[in-house]
């Protein structure tokens, strides 16, 4: 009996450790926000499918993604919040911010007959702040005069977690709003003045599609793939503007830094959806860190040099705007720039 | 004699090394426990640091500003543990007087118990799943007709979750402590005439008292641990509540929703520092717990 | 008069009998609604392609969760290595030392150990070996979870230990069998079923728990025996897909839901099996 058991604990560990040599170059891991979640699943099973390396991808919010990157337990972060000082300067090494596409932030919301509504910034802003609290506030009818809003009280949902979305659609308010700056301020994890909150994109859909009269934020696929409305917002040059793939392309098309870490909220662009943002794989620049190979290195190069280009395709039936040739340009740039003990992984 | 010798010195050898073994590895969980606290302490130290005691009195927990309080967490931990605690003893003293008295044998004490240990033995997850799906509408419903905000999900939920997952553990408590009171008391009364009820009363309740408490400081104890159902449905809002529909989070919830993503190190050891708050009261509440059934069970 | 108020303690001692038969029965009927509920909603998924396949991207229907069924497999006897072997010599050990000042402090730390909610424990194993290893990994849930599974196999080895009679050691040792001989060859096995069932009730616990594995085993899509990587697990599946807006996710969940419970089901009915079959009176 004892002697069996022996053989059968020996035999788990061998086969336990005996996958790491075979196994251990052919795997990313990767882990962040639920933003691109869709487009990340999509374009992994592709890439398995294709080259048989698997890219394992957890989302679990921007926030989770830096901390994991920073903490070095991932070869990879998912993020659409830009790392802040503090942040970067704990990571120990230069992070470079790979744009992926560009997705929106809609406003999605729970109500009877799910009629189409139009929101205005100080509007959206005066929500989320719990400064209007019904649905047939006189503010939200002027400008909706075409819809009969009832009398329900506004719940707002929001995240629960460390999120990019949260981050692009508070800088958007912290751009709109001097009050939502001023109380509340920008980031992935904030100090919600009200409402309830969800875990991921999935949990705050999933909360305003069961809770009457609720309000919240999610990825443009998010409401598009359950069925959610969401509302037409009015941009900086006056017009009410429904996100998709084309407005959301339009806010893209904007002066782009070097680095890639801009913000697109607020565009000016006249027919630009104005609360949209690009989406980053973060990685650090100089890879030879925790032992890791340079071998699994220039996986990890293949792989952000294929989701910037072959890859693309997929990004437009979910409707996330793919990189345009600009941002294309400079994200070639950046890949090149990342490095294995100083020489670059890919010429 | 020789060889004889070396026998019995090789046996001794062995039984040495043997003895020598199981003692070490009763010091090892010894290690290991105070591994966990020497851990848990080191890690929330940054945090203990720059709040000092005013982490337990700030209401604010802003991850932006790097400003954090527990206030929310203790408030909303205390106000669904002691509002499980609160509903499920009405469900569990019944049964442990039914199966510590009534029926402590044959078939229907059989049915009640597997039915029991099987809610014992349903995963936190799968109880949380649940809640989710079936009982929030039903709040909500309720919460249209009190004219409250419909979340479906808050205290009440997550109360009403959390007391249906504690019955089983405090009702088997309660079973054992009842059952420690001692025949001979027991049958005095009855052969005074006293009924049922009045032996109940009068009799096993008084003396069980102290291991009742016991019970309910234990169950508290499991309450307050209990993370999954939790946090799938008490909506996740690091405010104080206001009322029983509120939605909150409790100390587990928060480290369960914040811990993978806390970006700077006041921020993690803010999150450890509730898990170290977490670790010592639920220590507390159950050695203390024991402790009384333990004086119990040697007073009798 | 007397019997009057005798009528009453009568009347008032049934109807506290009916309210506690009453309050105890409702008590159970979460259980049942429960258990309807995943049934009624999971049966509809459990089929060869749900326990074989591997879940599909995002929106795209299908799939199963062969990974998360091997994962929790995986689990379990990662968290069984590591704490069946120590968690049986302390045991034993609680048991042969029973009133010691060492055998106090341990049989404490125990108990403590069992009361510390999962979450911390999963803290714990972030700390202890996510950030060592440089990476989330099947060894750091599954070493999370035998945390939890020690305490319970500790106690029920010194339970079951304790109530064999001494005379069986003393006989033992009169024949001249050694020591350790006879703690392994001759009490142990005495208490076996005893020990099987703390195994049982271990695995049981553990197999459902979800807070332990969410900084440690982390998940993942596809199929992994390397215990140097993250893996997926079925109440992970539950959690994640339970929290999202896809009805296909929520089928999936239903049907993991299901399996987890059957599992759990079929765990308990095997203690109770062995406890009948194998449990040695003395």
């Amino acid at each position: 009996m004892q002697k069996t058991f022996k053989i059968i604990t020996i035999l788990f560990i061998l086969l336990g450790f005996g996958q790491i040599g075979l196994t251990a170059e052919k795997e990313l891991l990767g882990a962040g926000a639920t933003f691109p979640y869709p487009l990340y699943s999509k374009m992994f099973d592709v890439y398995q499918k294709e080259f048989g390396v698997k890219v394992n991808y957890q989302a679990i919010g921007s926030g989770g993604g830096i901390r994991q990157l920073i903490n070095k337990t991932v070869d990879f972060g998912g993020s659409d919040a830009i790392m802040s000082e503090k942040d970067q300067a704990e990571a120990g090494g230069p992070i470079l911010h790979i744009p992926i596409c560009a997705g929106a932030v809609v406003i999605t919301y729970n109500l009877p007959g799910s009629p189409q509504l139009k929101f205005t910034p100080d509007i959206i802003g005066d929500i989320f702040l719990g400064k209007i609290k019904k649905w047939n506030d006189r503010r939200l009818q002027e400008i909706n005069p075409g819809t009969n809003l009832p009398d329900m009280n506004i719940t707002v949902v929001h995240r629960s977690d460390g999120s990019g979305t949260t981050f692009i659609f508070s800088d958007y308010l912290s751009k709109v709003s001097n009050e939502w700056r001023g109380q509340v301020g920008k980031g992935t994890s904030l100090k919600w003045p009200t409402g309830i909150g969800g875990k991921g994109n999935p949990g705050v859909a999933g909360l305003v599609q069961q809770t009457p009269g609720s309000i919240g934020y999610v990825e443009l696929i998010y409401a598009l793939q359950n069925k959610m409305p969401y509302g037409m917002v009015k941009n900086k040059k006056g017009n009410y503007i429904q996100a998709n793939l084309k407005s959301t392309t339009l806010a893209a098309n904007t002066a782009l830094p070097d680095d890639m870490k801009v913000s697109l909220t607020d565009t000016d662009s006249p027919d630009g959806y104005p609360i949209s943002g690009f989406t980053w794989l973060l990685v650090f620049q100089e890879q030879d860190y925790a032992r890791k190979s340079k071998e699994k290195a220039k996986e990890l190069v293949k792989l952000l040099w294929w989701m910037t280009h072959e890859g693309q395709v997929h990004a437009e039936p979910l409707h996330y705007a793919p990189l345009s040739p600009k941002a294309a340009e400079k994200t070639e740039k950046l890949i090149k720039s990342i490095s294995y003990k100083g020489s670059s992984l890919i010429q | 004699m020789n060889m004889q010798a070396e026998h019995f010195s090789k046996v001794a050898n062995s039984e040495n090394f043997f003895r020598k073994l199981l003692s070490l590895a009763g010091v090892f969980i010894i290690v290991i426990l105070l591994a966990i606290l020497f851990t848990l302490f080191i890690s929330s130290f940054p945090a203990i640091r720059t709040f000092g005691i005013y982490f337990f009195s700030g209401s604010t927990w802003d991850p932006v500003r790097s400003e954090f309080g527990a206030l929310p967490f203790l408030m909303g931990t205390l106000a669904t543990s002691l509002l499980a605690l609160a509903i499920s003893i009405i469900f569990s003293l019944p049964i442990s007087i039914f199966l510590g008295e009534y029926f402590t044998q044959g078939g229907k004490a059989t049915f009640i118990k597997s039915m029991i240990e099987l809610l014992a033995g349903v995963p936190s997850v799968i109880y949380g799943f649940w809640g989710l799906f079936v009982m929030a509408p039903l709040v909500r419903k309720l919460e249209l007709s009190l004219g409250v905000a419909p979340l479906g999900v808050g205290i009440f939920t997550a109360s009403l979750i959390l007391a249906i997952m504690i019955i089983p553990y405090s009702a088997s408590l309660a079973r054992e402590v009842i059952s420690l009171v001692p025949a001979d008391l027991k049958e005095a009364a009855y052969s005074l005439g006293a009924t049922r009820l009045e032996v109940i009363q009068k009799v096993i309740l008084p003396y069980a008292k102290s291991g009742i408490i016991a019970g309910i400081l234990l169950s508290l104890g499991r309450a307050l641990g209990e993370t999954m159902a939790v946090t799938m449905v008490i909506g996740n809002r690091n405010s104080i509540p206001n009322s029983i529909f509120s939605p909150a989070n409790t100390l587990a919830s928060i480290i369960a929703n914040e811990f993978t993503e806390a970006t700077d190190s006041i921020y993690l050891a803010s999150l450890v520092e509730l898990a170290l708050v977490l670790f010592l009261v639920t220590t507390f509440l159950n050695t203390l717990g024991k402790w009384i059934i333990h004086r119990m069970a040697v007073n009798r | 008069m007397e019997s009057y108020s005798v009528k009453r303690r009568i009347f008032y001692d049934k109807l506290f009998k009916a309210i506690i038969v009453f309050l105890t029965f409702c008590s159970i009927l979460p259980l049942f609604f429960i258990l309807f509920f995943i049934t009624s909603k999971g049966i509809s998924m459990i089929n060869w392609d749900f326990l074989t396949q591997l879940p599909k991207p995002v929106g795209e229907w299908g799939g199963g969760i062969s990974n998360a069924l091997i994962g929790t497999f995986l689990l379990v006897i990662i968290a069984s290595i590591f704490s069946i072997p120590i968690g049986i010599l302390t045991g034993i050990f609680l048991s042969e030392y029973r009133n010691g000042q060492l055998a106090y402090l341990t049989r404490l730390c125990t108990e403590i150990l069992q009361g510390i909610p999962s979450i911390v424990i999963g803290i714990i194993a972030y700390i202890w070996l996510v950030i060592p290893l440089g990476s989330f990994s099947a060894l750091s849930g599954g070493i999370a979870l035998g945390l939890m599974m020690l305490p319970v196999i500790i106690m029920a080895t010194e339970e079951t230990l304790k109530l064999i009679p001494d005379s069986l050691r003393e006989a033992s040792l009169a024949l001249g069998v050694s020591y350790p001989r006879t703690v392994l060859k001759v009490i142990l096995p005495a208490g076996f079923s005893g020990i099987i069932t703390g195994i049982l009730l271990g695995t049981a616990r553990i197999a459902g728990e979800t807070a332990p594995l969410l900084f440690t085993a982390f998940g993942s899509p596809y199929m992994n025996y390397n215990i140097l990587k993250p893996i997926n697990s079925l109440p992970l599946v539950i959690f994640n897909y339970a929290s999202s807006p896809y009805p296909e996710w929520h089928k999936l969940a239903w049907g993991a839901s299901l399996v987890l419970i059957i599992l759990t089901l079929i765990l308990n009915l095997f203690t109770k099996l062995v406890t009948k079959k194998w449990k040695i009176q003395f």
